[in-house]
């Protein structure tokens, strides 16, 4: 919080796919600023347009109006080696260890591979390696292991040393604990939340579960069919939802104080 | 909820759509093969109308020729000729029967359908039971020699081209050597449909080969689903779970990839009339290619290639009756 | 299994090997014999062990000798399929979406199309002639291999370390080298076998029907074609020495490509079924009070114990969930009790019965199906695809009730209600794509309830849904419980979901019951085993009291 300007600026998002009267509508009207070394997490619920909107920050999608800046860079309107670079500054944590990671490859070429697109030479940027699989507590000879030889956590521990070594200005997790158990989602959970602080990141965290995103957030963003209904610091989005579908959202989580399993009187599905 | 209404929508109605789609992909594939079978003879290396004429042809027959082609007038001319030359039914004079094109093309197509429609019905209705029985019987690693022995049997009547097998059943139920010969050997009209076996038991051995392991794959693929599970869990009764659950499923999946199996069929068909002697448009379309005669190629092609793209809008359309969601376009995604 | 495949393998390039020789040395052992004239159709001899043809050529000498120009034909025709197929099928992934689609969509369109068809295409075009023929079966190839490489490549590129490369600013060529070939190597192997024995059936073709290698030169479709008169003229022999040889090599590469098929597939290698359950009869004391009443069950798969003889009873009303995480076997003990283990997992218990019903001997399937009803996992794939709703739910009630049609249609229609779906009549006429996951899951809860069981077994009800969709299934599934009494066996990995909605909770770590507590208690104060504790703590909660931020 630094820095006065915002390290994301999403300014009137509209995203949608189709023509003519097949359109859909993804996102509308979205408009985000991420400060630098925040977290903010976006949560919704399947159709609320949350991985399109994690797909826009990293340019993989198109908006069709509104704009996205990272660090005063426009991403829809980048082109060619400005884009690639452009690219780097931004980099995505996917969802599923068992596919993020070529099978052919060892996680040291992976790795590599983030250091040096072109030449991906592991030898040349061994310590490198090593010391960031010692920041996500990894041991160093897991350089030459392949990705079948590492448990679900230990892969996205992989995946998210990947996403850092590139030291990106902004880092985009999507549903990285989704297809974990949850005592290894808490092990990761427990590493971002350490990362997040040591190394100062700047983060959007996409998550279905508000449960999860709690704990490593400064700020809230609950999307819901693909607009943004609720936006604020995470303790007054939890504490003191001002809209109704966040209250839905809160109170629907077994066990949360406003959960109630006795039936409601209207409700069809 | 939103996609629910969407498909609500969209299935007011699928067949028309599907219809509209299709008509444009004929006239799509039409336009390629006139466009093809006109190339043919523009492709010809050298001077096409020398080359047509052969050897022995003097300055005055070449020039004859070029006439004839109409290869004294620019590209796009002759292509405006030709095209509406063959959508008037003008489909040319063939060089070595000096016959109408269109003559030998209604000659020989009967032949030709009949052991391609029936090859086609053959395959369906041997390999899909057979395939889904093997599946069914084998399913989780069970009765393993069965497994092997069909898998052994299937793969190496497989590698067997066509022709190959054509001379084995000549051998076999023709000439009398270890059988009695029960059908001619090759086309005469006096046996008239007995003159048919052979060619379609040839032509459908490789095919229901390849059709029914691909069944017998997606049997075992179509059983290990959840839903399969579900009416296990129903405790329904064998029959039910095979025929009424897993059928439907596994012929969207299955006649997807016979439809290439049965297009190859139609090629198979092409050499097979050469054992036979049938007289149809394979064994035709090879001999006007060995006496270079234009017409009669050009014309074939645009014929052999539009009974591929009816055989393949069939498929599509058995598909769509039994799972009208494929109607919706060319790629199966769910 | 595999060691069979194998075997297929090593046959398959011993066979291809012995060909291979041949084609070395026959030309250059002999060619001279092979050329030599003699008596004219001789039948089989000594001299001649497969006779001689029209111009008293050995046949035999003659197929060995034309080994080597068919192999070359065919490897060359493969090859220029193989190339260009990988390179048009590769680089169609590599380009912009609308280019690609647009591609495809004509590689779909050639494929479609009788290869041999544009074979002739080309060589009425070429005339005929040995080259004209590699020509054209390798690019009448082309689209045939490109389309199954794209196919290869579609679903290597949709994988996430492929979108990762590419967000690392990988270039896309280096991406097809790096990730997408290295991914698709095994299986091209084996297209590039299958695609060999099509070759060489379609070279031969051509010669076989004249348009191939033209005399003096000679191969196997071309020894074929010479043949072709001697058989209808009563002289089969004539044919055996190619016809042989080309089923022998296409043989070869069949075999060589299901054994590569099955080598890199090592998920091939399973073990054979067993029987569900060893024991016949419950053999322990009864325990008062208990519908469902299950004592030292284990099962195990290969020798191997995933369940390690577990205890538990379900009373009547009672909701029981068993939580833990994946491969605790929770789901294992759940389909065990339903009889519907999977094949190969043998199930061992000195008892196990709902009501009066012995579930360790066999149940008839109907009154199996009254007695339990089942709901699963993942709403999306539970119901067939291809059939309307209102046919696969009356299916229960029509196979064990005997109900006629309607009756069972108004039946589920009823129990469409009870679950609050909305507009019932109208969703038995959809397909299940149609419906929402939340209303799927409505359906097959409805479908469970409709033959009124004693026992519903949930398997992970609500995992694949929505938050608030889950919340609402399971108030149904309370509501069900507190309306009708029905018992419910809910199984979980989410402490928070067995909490909210069970009386009682086992919870499963690693094949073993570690603990059973009340539902209320199941806090990290209350817990006795540390496993749960452990669990307890792991799982976030919306309020901030445990959070190690």
């Amino acid at each position: 919080m630094a820095d006065d300007a915002p390290v994301i600026e999403v300014r009137d998002l509209e995203v949608s796919y189709g023509w003519g009267r097949s359109t859909t509508r993804v996102l509308h009207g979205i408009t985000i600023d991420v400060a630098k070394g925040t977290t903010v997490a976006v949560v919704g619920e399947s159709g609320s347009g949350k991985s399109t909107l994690a797909k826009t920050l990293v340019g993989a999608v198109r908006p069709s109006a509104g704009s996205v800046t990272i660090g005063g860079i426009d991403v829809t309107a980048a082109r060619g080696a400005r884009r690639t670079a452009m690219r780097r500054k931004v980099q995505m944590i996917p969802q599923d260890p068992y596919s993020s990671l070529d099978p052919r490859r060892t996680i040291g070429d992976a790795l590599a591979e983030a250091v040096d697109p072109r030449r991906a030479k592991v030898t040349r940027h061994a310590d490198e390696i090593v010391s960031w699989l010692e920041t996500v507590r990894m041991p160093a000879d897991t350089l030459h292991r392949y990705p079948h030889e590492l448990s679900g956590g230990q892969r996205q521990r992989v995946a998210i040393a990947r996403g850092l070594i590139v030291r990106p200005e902004v880092v985009i997790a999507d549903e990285i604990t989704s297809a974990l158990d949850v005592s290894v989602q808490a092990e990761i959970l427990r590493l971002i939340a350490r990362l997040r602080v040591e190394l100062g990141l700047t983060m959007v965290f996409i998550s279905h579960n508000l449960a999860v995103v709690r704990q490593i957030s400064d700020e809230v963003v609950v999307l819901y069919r693909g607009e943004v209904v609720e936006h604020g610091p995470a303790d007054q989005v939890y504490d003191d939802p001002q809209h109704e579908y966040t209250r839905t959202l809160l109170n629907a989580v077994p066990g949360a104080p406003g959960f109630d399993i006795e039936p409601r009187r209207r409700e069809v599905a | 909820m939103a996609h629910a209404a969407v498909a609500e929508h969209r299935s007011t109605s699928p067949w028309l759509h599907f219809a509209v789609r299709r008509l444009i992909g004929l006239a799509a594939i039409f336009l390629v093969l006139l466009v093809v079978s006109f190339l043919i003879v523009q492709l010809i290396p050298g001077d096409p109308a020398a080359g047509l004429a052969g050897a022995n042809a003097d300055l005055a027959d070449i020039e004859r020729i070029r006439h004839q082609l109409g290869l004294d007038q620019p590209l796009w001319q002759r292509f405006i000729d030709y095209a509406g030359g063959v959508l008037s039914g003008d489909l040319g004079t063939s060089f070595m029967y000096r016959q109408p094109v269109l003559t030998i093309i209604e000659n020989r197509l009967p032949f030709t359908a009949t052991i391609a429609l029936a090859g086609i019905a053959i395959v369906l209705l041997v390999a899909i039971p057979l395939g889904m029985l093997i599946g069914v019987l084998t399913q989780g690693g069970r009765r393993k020699w069965l497994d092997t022995g069909f898998g052994f049997v299937t793969g190496f009547l497989d590698s067997v081209p066509g022709y190959v097998m054509a001379t084995f059943l000549v051998v076999m139920f023709a000439l009398g050597i270890g059988v009695l010969p029960l059908f001619p050997p090759a086309y005469t009209p006096r046996f008239g449909s007995a003159s048919f076996v052979l060619p379609i038991a040839a032509i459908v051995i490789g095919p229901i080969c390849t059709v029914s392991r691909v069944v017998r794959r997606e049997t075992a693929v179509v059983l290990g689903n959840d839903y399969q599970r579900t009416a296990h869990g129903w405790r329904l009764p064998a029959w039910k779970r095979y025929i009424k659950w897993a059928l439907p499923n596994l012929l969207t999946s299955t006649l997807t990839v016979s439809g290439l199996v049965l297009t190859g069929l139609i090629g198979g068909a092409v050499v097979i009339e050469s054992v036979f002697a049938l007289p149809g448009l394979g064994s035709g379309i090879i001999k006007a290619i060995l006496d270079r005669d234009y017409p009669v190629i050009q014309a074939m092609v645009i014929v052999i290639g539009m009974i591929a793209a009816l055989i393949n809008l069939l498929v599509d359309i058995l598909l769509g009756l039994i799972d009208e969601r494929t109607l919706g376009g060319s790629h199966v995604s769910a | 299994m595999s060691r069979r495949r194998n075997l297929g393998l090593v046959l398959g390039l011993s066979l291809l090997g012995v060909v291979v020789v041949i084609a070395v040395l026959a030309p250059i052992l002999f060619k001279t014999g092979a050329d030599e004239l003699g008596q004219r159709f001789a039948p089989p001899s000594a001299d001649h062990w497969l006779g001689t043809d029209a111009a008293g050529h050995d046949v035999l000498l003659r197929s060995l000798v034309a080994t080597r120009l068919t192999l070359l034909m065919t490897v060359a025709a493969t090859a220029i399929a193989v190339a260009l197929g990988v390179l048009l099928g590769t680089s169609v992934w590599l380009m912009p979406r609308r280019l690609r689609e647009l591609c495809l969509r004509a590689i779909d369109a050639m494929v479609a199309f009788p290869g041999l068809l544009l074979a002739l295409v080309v060589a009425a075009v070429l005339g005929a002639g040995g080259s004209s023929a590699v020509i054209a079966i390798g690019v009448a190839g082309i689209p045939y291999f490109a389309r199954l490489t794209g196919n290869l490549a579609a679903k290597v590129s949709q994988r996430e370390f492929v979108s990762t490369a590419r967000l690392l600013g990988v270039s896309p060529v280096r991406i097809a080298f790096r990730h997408l070939l290295p991914n698709m190597s095994e299986p091209l192997l084996v297209l590039s076998a299958s695609t060999f024995a099509g070759t060489l059936t379609a070279i031969s073709a051509l010669s076989f029907v004249g348009l191939g290698v033209q005399s003096p030169s000679y191969d196997w479709g071309k020894l074929l074609n010479e043949a072709l008169p001697s058989l209808l003229a009563d002289r089969p022999f004539q044919l055996v020495g190619p016809a042989v040889l080309i089923v022998v090599t296409g043989l070869a590469a069949v075999l060589i490509g299901d054994g590569l098929a099955a080598a890199a597939n090592p998920r091939a290698a399973r073990t054979a079924a067993g029987g569900a359950s060893t024991r016949r009869t419950s053999q322990g004391t009864p325990r008062d009070g208990y519908l469902v009443d299950v004592q030292e069950l284990s099962i195990e798969y290969d020798g191997k114990q995933l369940v390690k003889g577990i205890s538990f009873g379900i009373r009547q009303g009672e909701i029981l969930g068993i939580v833990g995480e994946s491969g605790s076997g929770k789901t294992l003990t759940a389909m065990a009790l339903a009889q519907l283990l999977p094949d190969g997992l043998i199930s061992n218990a000195t008892r196990m019965t709902l009501g009066d019903l012995d579930l360790l001997g066999p149940v008839p399937p109907g009154l199996m199906a009254q007695t339990v009803g089942l709901v699963y996992q993942d709403p999306g794939s539970t119901f067939n695809p291809a059939l309307r709703m209102g046919t696969q739910l009356t299916e229960v009630l029509r196979t064990h009730r005997r109900l006629g049609a309607q009756a069972a249609r108004r039946r589920i229609i009823d129990a469409l209600g009870t679950v609050r779906l909305s507009k019932p009549e109208q969703r038995m006429k959809q397909h299940p794509h149609e419906l929402s996951g939340g209303m799927r899951q409505r359906a097959m809860i409805a479908a469970a309830l409709a033959t009124e069981p004693r026992l519903i077994i949930a398997d992970e009800p609500t995992t694949a849904l929505d938050v608030t969709v889950q919340a609402e299934i399971l108030r149904e599934l309370k509501r069900l419980n507190s309306e009708f009494g029905t018992s419910i066996m809910v199984i979980s990995h989410d402490i928070g979901v067995v909490r909210a909605l069970c009386h009682r909770v086992i919870v499963m770590y690693q094949g073993k019951a570690v603990e059973e507590i009340e539902a209320a208690h199941l806090t990290v104060a209350s817990a006795q085993h540390s496993y749960t504790k452990a669990l307890l703590e792991a799982t976030p909660e919306l309020t901030l009291e445990n959070s190690h931020g």
